[in-house]
């Protein structure tokens, strides 16, 4: 019982990263109906950011900061400089320009650090703190459910309370009606793809000292249990990457705990084939579609 | 000089790809004015509308604004030169609520609050959407989201209404109602409509001026009653 | 239309036969060893390029399906090895083995993805891509873990004499996988099936009310071009020796990617640029920052990376500027040189 209390709370920290990350990827793909699969890729970019900056100021928090604007900006780059060009009327060309990034991000990563792991510090004790007897959560664990829980709240509030975020859900539902409403449809679209990068940004540098460490690479399992996470809420629904991140955690957690860590690979694969063969849009669509 | 006319069309060639639907056209709407443009289907009536707010970029051809030639000026623009386009099928975001949908209406304007009294002057004027401010736009009937779309472009303070095909899908009543709220606007504040109607009886008898367009051309403009009464346009071009 | 076809293609493959036995004597070790490689990613990129080019899927999945491949050959040889079985069907055999892998790999991501479309699809692959690999690692008794298994391969026949170069006799093995898998699936391309395959891709709705069973033609694709990936995995495993997670990684899948893309994904002949461009940009990387002088340690970090930056640059100026890639490109200026329409030619961006 014990145990399971653990891996629960376990699973719910690693969870939240998974919501964060998803959230991007349904961000994006609500603004310009893309899956922005170089999302990883640009995560670990800028985790790389964080750590020169940690290196140079001797403070994780700069590095922190850094790298967070970092993703603001690597996202409304990708943005302006790649996708804008991009003939989307077939859907795969989006998807392999994505794929082109990741191995032109991974590369240049490659080139500038190497492609040896790097241990990434954690701002926080990794050791679980424990409740009469019980082991809980680290407080690291906490410091990540706490962020994750600020940028899901502040995007929420973000995009259902200010003008802004009407315009960027204008611009994303019909682009045509809010052009002739004034809206600068181009600008919400780099607005969205450099939160949705920033997001992942935070994703990248909450997950990255809780597994092997920073690394070109460290991101593709992670990016794909993001997906799944997307997939399992739909990729239209914000509150579903949300509820979709916490049930991968949890999936995750349940499986390294008691089958396992090795296995972990295995069921994200299984997870995402089961979802999108037995309800594709997402277990979720239904509910949550069309609230924000 | 430029007194005399709000919107001015002059030469005007657009279209679709290679193949013109306008072909020279020429157009002069003058302020507080309500201008029907009516023509069988594929007239370029509606194409007239796109081009005129640069949804569809003219192949020759000028859009003067009072006094100022729109070339080169984005569609987002448009809406602070006061130009309010409510477009075929009526653009009501159907993803967000009544609510939204008008604030939207008056996002781009500086002056804040007049922006909120405009937004309540447009809820009194609509009752029902009032009382369905928290609906979402796809869960509204026809007369109401053409409420919505008018109610919304109305937010934003206009002085040129670009208007097409309002009447689509609505009953007589509704439409009856619609026009009677143009002619006051006109004469409250002063707007100018440019009215797309394949609803030729209602729009003429709405209208102070009157266009008749066939297969892309302007092929007869006057005073709006003069229209209705010709014999020879209604059963040539009008079909009634 | 069929005999016809397969006649001019056998002729073709003769003809390829009687070119490559005098190159492959006149070529040094290594350049025999680097076209080997191609003729491994040939096998890989062609199966690709029917998948995406012509029926639509793009899959990132197909350095996942080389590992399996690859995999196979490693295990088959290595117990044909233990039993001290030798003899030149040895190795036939094992190709067989991974061909049958693959294709069993192949249908039951194909059935998965036949009833995917768009992003979902490319999500399910590259999750395939993703953890395949580090199945390696979970079943380290059998696969080896990170560091993989020897792959024992017999030397060439002593009837060759023993000055015969090892990387010549990898040549031979590499041309004679490769030759069957390009006729099988050139004519494949020109059939009955080759026309649903595009039918399915253009309008999958009008391919149903043509009567075509579109999850079934998927499901077919995907398997015949999963066998390709299987023979040009196992090909790899033969000319390094040996196979590890590494060699198959999601980098691995997506370079396949960039080559059909940059090759051409409407038509088969693209599938050879793109193995050529695998195996020749990283060597002309390589040469040309030969010519600077950068401290050792940089210059082993551009080793690996540079060509793979060539190859992400590449793709996306490809996708956003010549959409039809070389191939495209090719034909283009053919098609304006001889000015005379090619009916065969169903070129689709």
């Amino acid at each position: 019982m014990d145990r399971f209390v653990f891996l629960t709370l376990d699973g719910l920290s690693r969870g939240a990263v998974y919501a964060a990350f998803a959230l991007a990827l349904v961000l994006i793909w609500r603004a310009a109906r893309i899956v922005n699969f170089a999302q990883g890729a640009m995560a670990v970019a800028t985790a790389y950011v964080a750590h020169s900056v940690a290196a140079a100021t001797g403070s994780y928090w700069w590095g922190f900061l850094a790298a967070l604007v970092a993703g603001l900006l690597l996202g409304a780059l990708v943005d302006v400089a790649v996708m804008r060009l991009v003939d989307s009327t077939s859907p795969l060309n989006p998807v392999i320009v994505a794929l082109g990034l990741v191995l032109l991000i991974q590369a240049v990563l490659g080139m500038v650090y190497g492609n040896e792991y790097r241990p990434a510090e954690a701002p926080f004790s990794r050791a679980a703190l424990t409740l009469g007897g019980v082991g809980v959560l680290s407080p690291y664990d906490l410091f990540v459910l706490a962020a994750v829980g600020a940028v899901v709240v502040a995007l929420a509030w973000m995009f259902a309370r200010t003008g802004t975020g009407l315009r960027m859900r204008a611009a994303a539902f019909a682009p045509a009606v809010a052009r002739l409403l004034g809206v600068d449809v181009g600008g919400m679209l780099t607005l969205g793809w450099a939160l949705a990068s920033g997001v992942g940004a935070l994703a990248g540098l909450l997950v990255i000292p809780t597994e092997l460490g920073l690394h070109p690479h460290a991101m593709d399992l992670v990016f794909v249990s993001a997906f799944t996470a997307a997939v399992v809420g739909g990729l239209d629904s914000p509150p579903g990457a949300v509820v979709g991140g916490l049930a991968v955690g949890l999936v995750l957690s349940y499986v390294s705990g008691y089958a396992g860590s090795d296995l972990a690979p295995l069921a994200v694969l299984v997870l995402l084939l089961a979802v999108l063969l037995i309800r594709p849009g997402g277990l979720f669509a239904q509910v949550t579609a069309r609230r924000v | 000089m430029s007194t005399g006319e709000l919107l001015g069309v002059r030469g005007l060639v657009a279209g679709y790809g290679a193949v013109p639907v306008l072909h020279t056209v020429d157009l002069s709407v003058p302020p507080r004015t309500i201008a029907a443009v009516v023509g069988a289907n594929g007239a370029g009536k509606t194409t007239l509308l796109r081009a005129v707010s640069g949804l569809l970029p003219p192949t020759a051809g000028r859009i003067v604004l009072d006094g100022t030639d729109l070339r080169g000026t984005r569609v987002e623009q448009l809406v602070r030169r006061g130009v309010a386009h409510v477009p075929e099928g009526r653009g009501v975001v159907g993803e967000l609520t009544v609510d939204e949908n008008l604030r939207l209406g008056g996002l781009w304007r500086r002056d804040r609050a007049d922006a909120a009294r405009a937004l309540d002057e447009v809820y009194q004027l609509f009752a029902p959407l009032a009382r369905r401010r928290r609906h979402l736009g796809h869960q509204l009937s026809g007369g109401e989201r053409q409420m919505l779309a008018l109610g919304r472009a109305l937010v934003g303070r206009p002085r040129l209404l670009l208007l097409d095909e309002p009447s689509l899908g609505l009953a007589p009543r509704v439409v009856a109602q619609i026009m009677a709220l143009l002619r006051q606007l006109r004469d409250d504040t002063g707007l100018t409509v440019l009215l797309v109607e394949q609803n030729v009886r209602s729009a003429l008898s709405v209208a102070d001026q009157g266009v008749v367009m066939a297969l892309g051309r302007i092929v007869a403009s006057g005073p709006a009653a003069g229209l209705r009464d010709d014999d020879h346009l209604r059963h040539a071009y009008l079909g009634f | 239309m069929k005999g016809p076809t397969l006649a001019r293609h056998l002729g073709a493959g003769a003809v390829a036969v009687a070119l490559l036995v005098p190159v492959s004597f006149a070529l040094e070790p290594f350049r025999a060893f680097q076209l080997a490689t191609v003729a491994a990613y040939l096998c890989a990129t062609a199966g690709l390029t029917v998948l995406t080019g012509l029926n639509g899927q793009l899959s990132l999945g197909h350095g996942a399906l080389m590992a399996v491949g690859a995999y196979t050959v490693a295990l088959s040889q290595t117990a044909f090895a233990d039993a001290g079985v030798t003899g030149g069907w040895v190795l036939p055999v094992s190709f067989g083995a991974a061909v049958g892998a693959t294709v069993a790999v192949g249908a039951l991501v194909g059935v998965a993805a036949a009833r995917l479309r768009g992003p979902y699809l490319a999500g399910v692959t590259l999750a395939v891509a993703v953890v395949v690999p580090a199945l390696t690692v979970t079943f380290d008794g059998v696969l080896g873990g990170e560091q993989g298994l020897s792959v024992p391969v017999d030397p060439p026949p002593a009837g060759l004499g023993a000055s015969f170069p090892y990387e010549r006799w990898q040549l031979w093995i590499a041309g004679a996988a490769t030759l069957p898998v390009l006729l099988l699936l050139g004519n494949l391309v020109r059939s009955r099936y080759g026309r649903t395959f595009r039918a399915v891709r253009d309008d999958e709705v009008a391919a149903r009310l043509a009567g075509i069973d579109v999850a079934r033609t998927q499901v077919l694709a995907f398997v015949v071009s999963a066998a390709g990936a299987g023979v040009g995995g196992g090909l790899l495993a033969v000319l390094a020796q040996s196979v590890s997670p590494g060699a198959f990684s999601l980098t691995l899948s997506l370079s396949l990617v960039m080559a059909v893309v940059v090759g051409g994904l409407g038509r088969l002949a693209g599938a050879g640029w793109g193995a050529v461009l695998l195996v020749a940009l990283p060597d002309l990387t390589h040469s040309v920052t030969g010519l600077v002088s950068f401290p050792p340690a940089l210059a082993q970090r551009m080793a690996g990376n540079l060509p793979l930056a060539v190859f992400g640059v590449t793709l996306v100026v490809v996708v956003v500027a010549a959409p039809g890639g070389i191939q495209g490109l090719l034909s283009r200026s053919g098609r304006a040189l001889r000015s005379r329409p090619d009916p065969s030619t169903t070129h689709h961006p």
